[in-house]
């Protein structure tokens, strides 16, 4: 039995260099049951995070009662992480569920029957389209749903309503990835595969505090470290995590400042000649535009600007530039930070530049955030068009509306769909009137906090929510509707690199909760959308209907689902896209020839300006004549607007901890990992802590042009001038809304997007910093993390972070390694532990 | 030699549309793209206008221009309100960001038949930006369209 709230990332099972990672089974049941009283296991997977965990739940009596990884699955190899194990099953069974439809009346929240709750949403939905017409409408989900649940909502909005404003969270977490790929490549798809950490002879984490954010992938990269011919580290982080404790390389750069540091990173590599002309020549456009952009970006250059040594710029660089097999992977540290997705294209030119793509060891992972959000970027739900589709391309809709046989002026598709902060803003300015909130919690997860809580509150904006609890936002809704979650509804999901697996149904959800998918057939059905033929438009019974009608929708995109049956992804490993006649198992990795969907009849999208964000267009790019060549995309480095000043002297970014997801709606759920990073907290480095007088767990208040939250200090190995906030505390376990003491990280941030992703920028604020009052302990902040206590702050007494008896798993170490392709073809009888 | 009217004409567009990006900004920043952005601009152009100066001061300064202006680019003399206001303040914007286009393009012209290679570097850095501020001029007021002509109160 290990502890794994004490160990993150479980016993180490070191592999050598183009080993098969070993299979470690990770196992957790409740401390009431025993192995031999489960009932069944029942096929999943992990949706705390993007990396997509296979799992099988397991029942007894009808609950959840534990959990255990699938040993022959390729992305996992058997383990779980913290929240994997505990928050998954645990933060379903919450005792305040929400089990009967919500309706307001008279200011208050009150029980009703499932016909009054949509008949109430119908009625106004209805009302709103005959006066105001289908831009009155918005709707707003999440990286939580099921492709399934995606695809309905992207059909009836886009097909039915006919509105273009539809995006979800992933906007805040994975917009980034989706630009970078598509300016680079010309549509999304993710080149790489995790399986390009067993090959690789350098990683490079951009902005990407993996060790928290994918622990199970961590695992991966620790289990080569711990090996016989470990990878060298590249950290691009301002804190010090635990990926920076094992990196050859740490720039702890400013926040706000990565362009800079990467148009150094590209300009040294061009300069030291390590680029494969030959490659280059056949494969890209654009080194001229390139070579220029970087040309004022010496190594000392950004090394003033990003606050980092210049010498250790030139060491990455030598690095990334002698390295025959390099990983990169990039995150939140890069995609909610300034000039987003020009800083993310620099990590594809750098691979572009080498040649470093489709071959094992060398991958790029621009990752998610979010477990599903691949689907709603797939499926279109968010701002994208169902099969990577080119809103600019008036073949791409003619090609929707005939499968959905639909007017094609109905698809919206006379600009770009509409972004989540657009979306709010319409409905601040009272032009959206109706907004469907799915599986989110945008009062606690978007910027501005002070300002969201307004938009949601405001008396014209009908307002339905559906969740799986009543969520800071559900209490400013007009409707409420309970949704079965995970483990209570079948459907399937994509994870970061691709991979498509299954999660079945285990138990009954609790009440009358329905599935998503249920209540969008059942609104689609009362609101009578039909085809041109006068069909309904979502004909669909079930889950399995819907993810066929999928694969038709898919056929011949670079997201082909076309060879994936339900049948195909039970009992073996999740199978990744494309998945057709030409790749019957899928396909680890993409671009392997070279060869990038950048044909102007094909691609996603035309390209943008990445400065101003300024489309392209048709024309402009046809005429680069692309011809499967990808595009190096530049860009100056511009400071970011906010930067600190005498009255906010300090950067301010947020992000997450390891044992939390989101907003806690399930994991504040699961009493360990609760136990493990209870409360709120702000990180500052001793010498600023020194500096205010300021000594661990003292409250201190961080204030902001925008607001205020009032938490313990951490005094950790954050960069100087920069302090962190963890994003998951807002208030449903305190009244729902902030009191005297706010702890929301988000009270602070900047309403500000990326030009390009629309990404919002919660990585860099201006902020002051004061204390209020004496410790009464040390602060809640895990030890075990990035939020550990400084090394130079002496000797203290924090209690490690560690959960104890509830907080004990198996791990089973041996049995053959799953590996691509036999992983998949073993089908049905393999893979079950 | 006329150019130097020209030389002159496009200093002047190019501070008033800086100057114009700028009253943009403050008077819509409640829309936080058009505010960051517009002021990102406006510096785009007071460089473009510091980087004809030594251009300008070799031709000579001819602000005695005797061509008399039959069209007014004056910039903004106040921005509008709500979502119709901030489509036509964009196209105002637009209209102003045209003309130091359609200068800097005539300007080349000049620079070509004169050789003047420092003017056609100059051309080169600058004329680019111009384009591609019409560019997300025209993306945004596409995007804003529909709503705030459709179904804004
Ligand atoms: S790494 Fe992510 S998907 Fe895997 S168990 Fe942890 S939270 Fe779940």
């Amino acid at each position: 039995m290990v502890d794994r709230i004490a160990e993150i990332w479980g016993t180490r099972t070191p592999y050598p260099k183009d080993g098969l990672w070993p299979v470690r089974v990770d196992q957790a049941l409740d401390a009431t049951v025993t192995e031999g009283d489960v009932d069944r296991w029942v096929q999943s997977a992990c949706v705390l995070c993007s990396n997509g965990c296979a799992c099988d739940i397991a029942v007894k009596d009808g609950a959840m009662v534990g959990i255990r990884g699938r040993a022959g699955d390729l992305v996992n190899h058997g383990r779980l992480g913290p929240k994997g194990l505990f928050a998954s099953w645990q933060g379903m069974s919450g005792k305040d569920r929400l089990t009967r439809p919500l309706i307001r009346e008279n200011g208050r929240l009150i029980e009703c029957d499932w016909d009054t709750a949509m008949d109430r949403i119908t009625q106004r939905s209805r009302q709103l389209l005959e006066e105001r017409g289908p831009l009155s409408h918005g709707f707003y989900t999440s990286g939580q749903l099921f492709l399934e649940e995606y695809y309905a909502l992207a059909v009836l909005g886009k097909g039915g309503i006919g509105t273009p404003h539809m995006d979800g969270n992933t906007r805040l977490c994975t917009a980034t990835a989706a630009a970078a790929l598509k300016e680079s490549f010309g549509a999304d798809g993710q080149p790489g595969t995790y399986a390009d950490i067993d090959s690789c002879d350098a990683i490079f984490l951009y902005g990407h505090n993996m060790a928290e954010t994918q622990t199970v992938l961590w695992s991966r990269v620790l289990d080569r470290i711990a090996g016989p011919d470990r990878p060298r580290l590249v950290c691009v982080d301002p804190r010090d995590t635990e990926v920076a404790k094992y990196a050859d390389v740490h720039l702890a750069v400013r926040p706000g400042t990565n362009l800079a540091l990467m148009n150094a990173l590209v300009r040294e590599v061009l300069a030291n000649g390590w680029a494969d002309r030959e490659y280059v020549r056949a494969h890209t456009l654009g080194l001229d535009e390139l070579r220029a952009a970087v040309e004022p970006w010496t190594a000392e250059a950004a090394a003033a600007v990003c606050d980092v040594d210049a010498a250790g710029i030139r060491e990455a660089a030598r690095i990334f530039g002698t390295s025959s097999r390099v990983l990169s992977t990039v995150l939140q540290g890069f995609y909610q930070s300034a000039q987003a997705t020009a800083a993310s294209c620099q990590v594809n030119n750098l691979h572009l530049l080498r040649g470093l793509l489709g071959r094992p060891g060398c991958g790029i992972l621009q990752m998610n955030g979010q477990p599903t959000a691949q689907n709603n970027r797939e499926c279109g739900a968010d701002g994208d068009l169902p099969g990577f589709r080119n809103w600019e391309n008036p073949n791409h809709i003619a090609e929707l509306a005939a499968l959905w046989d639909v007017d094609p002026l109905t698809i919206p598709h006379w600009a770009p769909p509409t972004h989540a902060m657009q979306i709010f803003r319409y409905a601040e300015q009272g032009s959206i009137e109706f907004l469907w909130i799915s599986a989110t919690n945008p009062a606690v997860s978007m910027p501005e906090l002070p300002r969201i809580r307004n938009i949601l509150a405001k008396p014209g904006l009908f307002l339905v929510v559906q969740d799986l609890y009543l969520t800071e936002t559900a209490q400013l809704a007009d409707v409420v509707l309970p949704a079965a979650g995970w483990g209570e509804k079948t459907g399937t999901f994509t994870n970061a690199n691709r991979t498509v697996h299954l999660s079945d149904k285990a138990v009954e959800p609790p009440g009358e909760a329905r599935s998503d998918l249920d209540i969008f057939l059942d609104y689609a059905r009362r609101m009578g959308f039909t085809t041109l033929r006068g069909e309904p438009l979502l004909p669909w019974a079930g889950p399995e209907e819907a993810f066929e009608a999928w694969k038709e929708c898919s056929r011949g995109r670079p997201c082909d689902y076309t060879g994936i049956t339900y049948d195909r992804l039970r009992g073996g490993s999740g199978i990744p896209w494309p998945c057709n006649t030409a790749n019957p198992e899928g396909r680890e990795r993409l671009y392997e020839d070279g060869i990038f969907p950048t044909d102007p009849d094909y691609c996603e999208s035309y390209g943008h300006d990445l400065l101003t964000g300024a489309t392209a267009g048709p024309e402009a790019f046809r005429a680069q004549a692309p011809g499967g060549r990808a595009i190096l995309k530049a860009a100056d480095y511009r400071p970011p607007h906010e930067e600190p000043d005498g009255r906010y002297p300090f950067r301010y970014t947020t992000g997450r901890t390891a044992y939390h997801f989101h907003t806690r709606t399930k994991t504040g759920r699961s009493r360990v990992l609760t136990s493990a990073a209870p409360t709120a907290w702000v990180e500052i480095s001793p010498d600023d802590a020194g500096r205010l007088g300021i000594r661990e767990g003292d409250l201190v208040k961080v204030t902001s042009r925008r607001g205020r939250i009032e938490v313990p200090a951490r005094v950790s190995d954050i960069r100087n001038g920069t302090v962190f906030a963890p994003f998951h505390y807002g208030y449903w376990d305190q009244d729902g809304a902030p009191a005297e003491h706010p702890t929301a990280a988000n009270e602070l941030t900047i309403t500000e997007w990326d030009p390009v992703s629309k990404q919002p920028v919660f990585k860099n604020a201006a902020v002051s910093v004061e204390k209020i009052s004496d410790a009464t302990g040390p602060a809640p902040a895990p030890t075990t993390t990035a939020s550990r206590p400084a090394a130079a702050a002496g000797p203290r007494s924090i209690r490690p972070t560690a959960g104890g008896k509830d907080a004990e798993a198996t791990e089973r170490v041996g049995g053959s390694p799953p590996r691509f392709p036999d992983a998949v073809r073993r089908g049905p009888q393999g893979g079950t532990p | 030699m006329n150019l130097k009217i020209y030389l002159g004409m496009l200093r002047k567009a190019e501070q008033t549309l800086a100057e114009s990006f700028r009253q943009v900004a403050a008077g819509h920043a409640a829309e936080p793209d058009v505010h960051f952005l517009c002021h990102t601009l406006a510096t785009q152009c007071e460089e473009h206008s510091r980087l004809l100066l030594p251009v300008v001061q070799r031709y000579g300064e001819d602000p005695s221009d005797n061509e008399p202006e039959r069209i007014h680019a004056e910039g903004l003399s106040a921005t509008r309100q709500g979502p119709v206001g901030l489509l036509r303040d964009l196209q105002d914007l637009y209209l102003l960001a045209s003309l130091v286009d359609v200068t800097w393009a005539m300007v080349k012209q000049a620079g070509s038949a004169l050789r003047d290679r420092e003017l056609l570097d100059v051309v080169s850095r600058c004329d680019g930006e111009t384009a591609v501020q019409l560019r997300w001029l025209q993306t945004r007021m596409k995007q804003a369209a529909p709503q705030a002509l459709v179904v804004a109160r």
